[in-house]
């Protein structure tokens, strides 16, 4: 039998778990809305554009910079195992393989996360917070139209254009340091990626998934922004749970989508 | 045809989900063009009142009309059509803080017109000359002080000349001069515009000095109405209380607690 904090506990947790379904309900409805008014973003382009900026261009410095880290390292560990072997001249590959089928899609989608998702959650539920979403729904003028879906057509055209700068940044920063620091075989380098990379398997995989980690971490963030309660609190703890959950997310996904697509290879 | 009460509410209740009912059975009229006040102490669904008129909210009892048509009737393609012929002013103004003074203003006649560009920024400019902010067009929200910020936003509210205009406590805040200024612009714009005004409010002396009539709201209850001198000359204790600022009355001043000489060891 259990004791009353036992089913107290249980209580609890039930709650929890209804709570967990209704909200993905919210959700799910929340995304069926956007994409249902997105009439007026593709109507009114420079609505997107304008976020594009926001979204896109002002997390180039960021991607670019974690990039060029990213594919140095690689080009130092890379050339550091691959010495062993006596196959210093695949490090060419080595480095473009990681970075278009991982390490690009998934560590731009994490900076992304942090970087962009964090600004449209906050920026969302503040809008909510100030009574400005209310305002435009008093104007007759539907948020969802004229706030929501723009940002998110922006964030899921920016993910993967982002994602191929990361990796061809990372391409450039395994070069600098496998060919110009170390001094591995410059045509070797590049004729050997050249041959290796795949357009459909790898390149085409790569975009794939950081297109849907894109609708993945815009759908979190502006919903989490749209659901905020419109409190201090309520808005930096949406920020925090958009950061989180699109975290893990994000590498869930990333799991059961490199699992369908490499199962073969 | 125009009927003479622009908007009618009668035998309104309300709730918030299986909640303690926020109005019960409210019956009021909103004459055209007159500045009606709707005052209460916090607390007393004034706001909710002004939701209900909006549409945002249905009510649970009864029915709201505005301008004709029953608000709980109207699909939200109906609404949007109602909604452009009100203008509604924020408690803090509501300003979108990513536009400027001017665009914040012509957002509507963008979104709602075909106008093209050169008229608009005639009309903006015309707006932002009647709330004395032609000046600060070109400035952000943050740029500006709570007082300059109302009247940008009643600018706004006024964009594109509504049959109603709703101000949710719109004296909140604000210094002496500001206040007196927004009062003033309740007042002529009204009259100017040949529109219908609704002052959510518990600035007592300020709103009676610029209204036609006044409702009052205690509890969720309409407790009393009348014209300002008659509000003033109220006998009913709430409103009494509240048109005079009295310490103590129905709204007790100290809360419940146990006998005082029992709690300091008297007895």
């Amino acid at each position: 039998m259990f004791n009353r904090g036992g089913i107290v506990n249980i209580r609890h947790v039930g709650h929890h778990a209804i709570d967990s379904v209704l909200r993905l309900g919210y959700a799910t409805r929340f995304i069926a809305l956007t994409l249902l008014h997105s009439g007026t973003s593709f109507r009114r382009p420079r609505l997107i554009v304008r976020e594009l900026y926001f979204s896109g261009v002002l997390s180039l410095i960021i991607i670019l910079v974690s990039g060029l880290f990213v594919g140095m390292v690689l080009g130092f560990q890379g050339f550091h195992t691959l010495q062993t072997y006596g196959s210093e001249s695949a490090l060419g590959v080595l480095v473009a393989l990681s970075l278009v089928r991982e390490l690009g899609p998934v560590v731009a989608a994490l900076l992304f996360a942090s970087r962009a998702g964090s600004a449209m959650t906050a920026e969302i539920g503040l809008m909510k917070a100030t009574e400005q979403l209310s305002a435009m729904e008093m104007m007759a003028v539907d948020p969802i139209a004229r706030v929501v879906a723009p940002r998110f057509w922006a964030g899921v055209i920016s993910m993967p254009l982002l994602a191929a700068l990361f990796s061809a940044m990372g391409v450039f920063g395994g070069y600098l340091v496998g060919v110009v620091l170390i001094g591995v075989d410059e045509g070797s380098f590049w004729s050997q990626m050249q041959n290796a990379v795949d357009f459909r398997e790898d390149i085409l995989n790569g975009v794939i998934k950081s297109c849907v980690f894109g609708v993945a971490i815009t759908w979190i963030a502006l919903f989490e922004g749209y659901d905020a309660p419109p409190t201090a609190e309520g808005v930096s703890g949406a920020t925090t749970r958009t950061v989180v959950t699109s975290s893990l997310v994000i590498l869930g996904l990333d799991f059961i989508l490199t699992s369908f697509m490499f199962r073969g290879v | 045809m125009a009927t003479e009460n622009l908007v009618e509410i009668s035998g309104v209740s309300y709730a918030y989900g299986k909640g303690r009912p926020v109005l019960t059975d409210i019956n009021m009229t909103i004459p055209r063009g007159k500045v009606v006040a709707i005052m209460g102490i916090s607390g007393s669904g004034k706001t909710t009142l002004l939701r209900l008129i909006g549409g945002v909210l249905k009510p649970t009892h009864g029915q709201v009309k505005v301008d004709g048509q029953l608000t709980n009737e109207l699909d939200s393609e109906g609404l949007y059509r109602l909604r452009r012929r009100m203008g509604l002013l924020f408690q803090f103004g509501a300003l979108f803080t990513d536009l400027s003074i001017f665009d914040n203003v012509a957002f509507q006649m963008r979104e709602h017109t075909n106008l093209p560009e050169s008229m608009i920024r005639d009309l903006v400019m015309m707006k932002l000359q009647a709330v004395g902010l032609r000046g600060a067009h070109q400035l952000t929200p943050s740029e500006l002080s709570g007082g300059m910020a109302r009247r940008a936003a009643l600018a706004r509210a006024i964009a594109l000349d509504p049959t109603l205009i709703m101000y949710d406590e719109p004296f909140t805040g604000l210094d002496p001069i500001s206040l007196g200024v927004i009062a003033n612009l309740v007042r002529r714009l009204n009259d100017a515009l040949d529109t219908t005004s609704i002052v959510v409010t518990h600035d007592v002396q300020e709103a009676l000095d610029i209204v036609d009539y006044v409702y009052y709201l205690s509890e969720g209850v309409m407790v009393a109405h009348g014209t300002p001198d008659e509000i003033r000359a109220a006998r009913d204790p709430r409103v009494h209380q509240f048109v005079w600022g009295e310490m103590d009355g129905p709204v007790a001043f100290r809360y419940p607690s146990r006998d005082f000489r029992a709690e300091v060891g008297l007895v």
